[in-house]
């Protein structure tokens, strides 16, 4: 069962959005809806599962309606049709004792221009949502500053928001929504108001934090680097309907129309990609036990210049049929030259030195260390500037493909 | 050209008449029992601040002026005020009028910060309750007084209710005002917290509105001294009967001493209030 389930929504602005959602429906456009009616189409027929545990990232521009889905979730906005429901439960059938219930303990949100309370010290802003619920004022404040502490902002507590940087400020507002313990992290373009410097450590707290705590968190924003940086997947909005929805690679190497591709078109697609997304599959591998004689001849027949050796699952090196001419041992162990290797999670920005600095092929392996494949710098190439036709010769620097 | 007579104003005339009349024969005597309360509590505001001794008076208003604005000058300023008031030798019916004055205002706040917060709270009461504010500010207070006199008698307490009538407006609106200006953003926060709309008003709503509230107290203070000459026409004492006093006698002197307390109470009350309103604005500066 998905955390939060969102089906079918639709949301009509004006005085009368039921009249108007049969025409909707049936396919009357945004444009139509606000020339004929005065009515402004929000949202259509959005579907959205989000799971347990994961950064679900909704992108799109201004006006996309991005802000009115997210709002959606905990209630601040109704839809004009379609179904929420979290943890399986449809939240538009609550009652309103119960959607406050819901919304202390299950959710909380960080919203783009802080929304602190001005009128409170940093630290009674931290224990709002702990007061709300009942809790008495001085538990609250302990709760508060462990929480002040886990976001980098101790012995800030008795100042006030208006004393703060923007930064800070939105530090107190995620320790704000994280002091009552939710499930659910509900931010609205929660880093787009700051400089990027500051939007880049927010955006390192936040994924510090969430390797903790495992919420799952709804972000919203209209950044696609900070989308593609934070997403364990992402949802496009455009005009109030879903465009595409996956992961970050999904979007960036297989945008399913022309608006998402303009989009990810001024990528840094270095910084998005990763190794396994570069891999070429070994063609010729040895086992580390195989005598010289047999490798050797095995490697004539095929017509192979070089052979992978692996022992098990991990890679040992390379051999190349020259060093096996000259080889006087019984097995390969011994003539086997060492390669470099990078993690399958490495990002390709952080490979292109090493690809620049030597033609030696690059081994790519999991977290564990077993062996996946090697650095296809073909593919390198064509994902990093897909626009440039790759001759074929180029693959020649190839050792292994 | 003479407009042509659609509605006969004589008996329209007579017709409010009679309704008045009939008010007074059959609520008279219970009205002025109901205000029974309200004339004691302003008696016994009256006997405290004349009973007192005046330095303690000028210490406890010195007080008030140090918790409202944290600053010296104004603290100096008051008692200074109240040294002239004294001087000039209106000591005891400056005591009367604040007494009025001070009783008024808390009648206005019990009546204006729940209409205010009403008003702010819904849409359709708004739109009943504004006209009748404009006439509340508009209409001449004596139009109202002879009624008011009629169903309560001479004497105190009709003069401090015209005096809330016409003092209680600006109050009402800034409430109201206040609430509305609060920031949406903020607002969404608490309830996306799980305010419920008592936490959000109690917690959020009046806290913030708070400087608009008192720049409300301060109008709604100015207006009620200003009403202080109009209501000893109808029985109140102080300061308005002497200035009154000065204007049918002819006697320029205690006309003018008496009107110069009522400008050094008006100039008193407003620092205090402004101040508070300014420091509320600006949490914690100098203050920690």
């Amino acid at each position: 069962m998905a955390k939060i389930e969102i089906s079918g929504i639709y949301k009509i602005f004006g005085p009368n959005p039921k009249r108007h959602l049969q025409a909707i429906k049936k396919g009357l456009s945004k444009d139509e809806l606000l020339a004929d009616s005065g009515h402004t189409l929000g949202l259509q027929d959005v579907n959205l599962s989000i799971e347990e545990g994961e950064l679900f990232v909704i992108m799109g521009l201004s006006g996309s309606g991005k802000s009115t889905l997210i709002r959606h979730i905990n209630r601040l906005i109704d839809p004009t049709s379609g179904s929420i429901r979290i943890d399986g439960e449809n939240v538009l059938n609550l009652r309103q004792d119960e959607l406050i219930q819901l919304r202390r303990h299950k959710m909380s949100m960080v919203f783009q221009r802080f929304a602190l309370f001005p009128h409170k010290t940093v630290l009674d802003n931290v224990a709002y949502g702990l007061t709300v619920q009942g809790i008495d004022k001085k538990n609250a404040r302990v709760i508060a500053t462990d929480w002040l502490e886990q976001v980098g902002l101790q012995g800030f507590g008795d100042q006030h928001p208006h004393e703060l940087s923007g930064g800070m400020q939105q530090r107190v507002g995620l320790a704000r929504a994280l002091a009552t313990n939710p499930d659910i992290l509900l931010m609205d373009e929660a880093f787009s108001a700051l400089d990027p410097l500051i939007r880049k450590e927010m955006q390192d707290l936040l994924m510090k934090l969430q390797q903790q705590l495992h919420k799952t968190i709804v972000f919203i924003t209209h950044d696609l680097d900070e989308a593609l940086r934070l997403g364990n997947r992402i949802a496009i909005l455009k005009d109030g309907a879903l465009v595409q929805q996956g992961d970050p690679q999904d979007i960036l190497l297989s945008p399913q129309t022309d608006y998402v591709a303009d989009f990810v078109k001024d990528v840094n697609r270095g910084k998005v990609l990763k190794a396994r997304h570069v891999l070429a599959k070994p063609v010729s591998t040895l086992s580390t036990g195989t005598t010289v004689a047999k490798a050797r001849d095995w490697m004539m027949r095929h017509g192979f210049d070089y052979a992978t050796v692996l022992e098990g699952n991990y890679l040992k090196g390379i051999v190349t049929l020259n060093n096996l001419q000259s080889a006087t041992q019984e097995t390969l162990r011994e003539s086997v030259s060492p390669v470099t290797s990078v993690l399958e999670s490495a990002d390709l920005e952080s490979l292109m030195p090493r690809m620049i600095r030597d033609t030696a092929p690059i081994a790519v392996t999991t977290d564990t260390g077993e062996f996946v494949g090697w650095v296809s710098r073909t593919k390198v190439i064509r994902l990093i500037s897909p626009a440039q036709a790759i001759d074929r010769e180029a693959s020649l620097t190839e050792p292994v493909e | 050209m003479a407009f042509p007579e659609i509605l006969d104003a004589r008996s329209l005339r007579q017709g409010i008449d009679g309704f008045v009349n009939q008010l007074v024969i059959d609520y008279a005597d219970s009205l002025e029992r109901l205000s029974q309360p309200l004339l004691t509590f302003l008696v016994s505001v009256e006997q405290l601040l004349r009973n007192s001794p005046w330095y303690l008076v000028i210490a406890a208003l010195a007080a008030i002026a140090w918790f409202g604005s944290r600053r010296w000058p104004l603290v100096v300023g008051v008692t200074l005020l109240m040294l002239f008031i004294g001087v000039i030798g209106q000591w005891d019916r400056g005591m009367q009028t604040l007494a009025l004055m001070i009783v008024a205002l808390i009648m206005c706040l019990i009546v204006g910060i729940p209409v205010g917060v009403l008003m702010s709270l819904s849409e359709r009461f708004r739109k009943i309750a504004l006209p009748i504010l404009d006439v509340m500010q508009t209409m001449p207070s004596f139009v109202y007084l002879i009624p008011v006199v009629m169903l309560f008698g001479l004497g105190k307490v009709p003069a401090l209710i015209a005096t809330i009538v016409y003092a209680v407006p600006p109050l009402i609106r800034l409430t109201d005002l206040g609430i509305r200006l609060v920031d949406h953003s903020v607002m969404e926060a608490a309830t996306a917290f799980g305010a419920t709309r008592r936490q959000k008003l109690l917690g959020v709503q009046l806290p913030l509105a708070l400087p608009n509230i008192m720049a409300g107290i301060n109008q709604t203070t100015m207006m009620a001294l200003s009403m202080v000459v109009v209501a000893s026409m109808i029985g109140a004492r102080g300061l308005g009967q002497e200035v009154l006093a000065g204007i049918n006698r002819l006697e320029v002197g205690r006309g003018l001493l008496a009107g110069l307390a009522i400008v050094a109470l008006a100039i008193l009350f407003d620092r205090v209030t402004q101040a508070y309103g300014k420091r509320l604005q600006y949490p914690k500066q100098g203050d920690k």
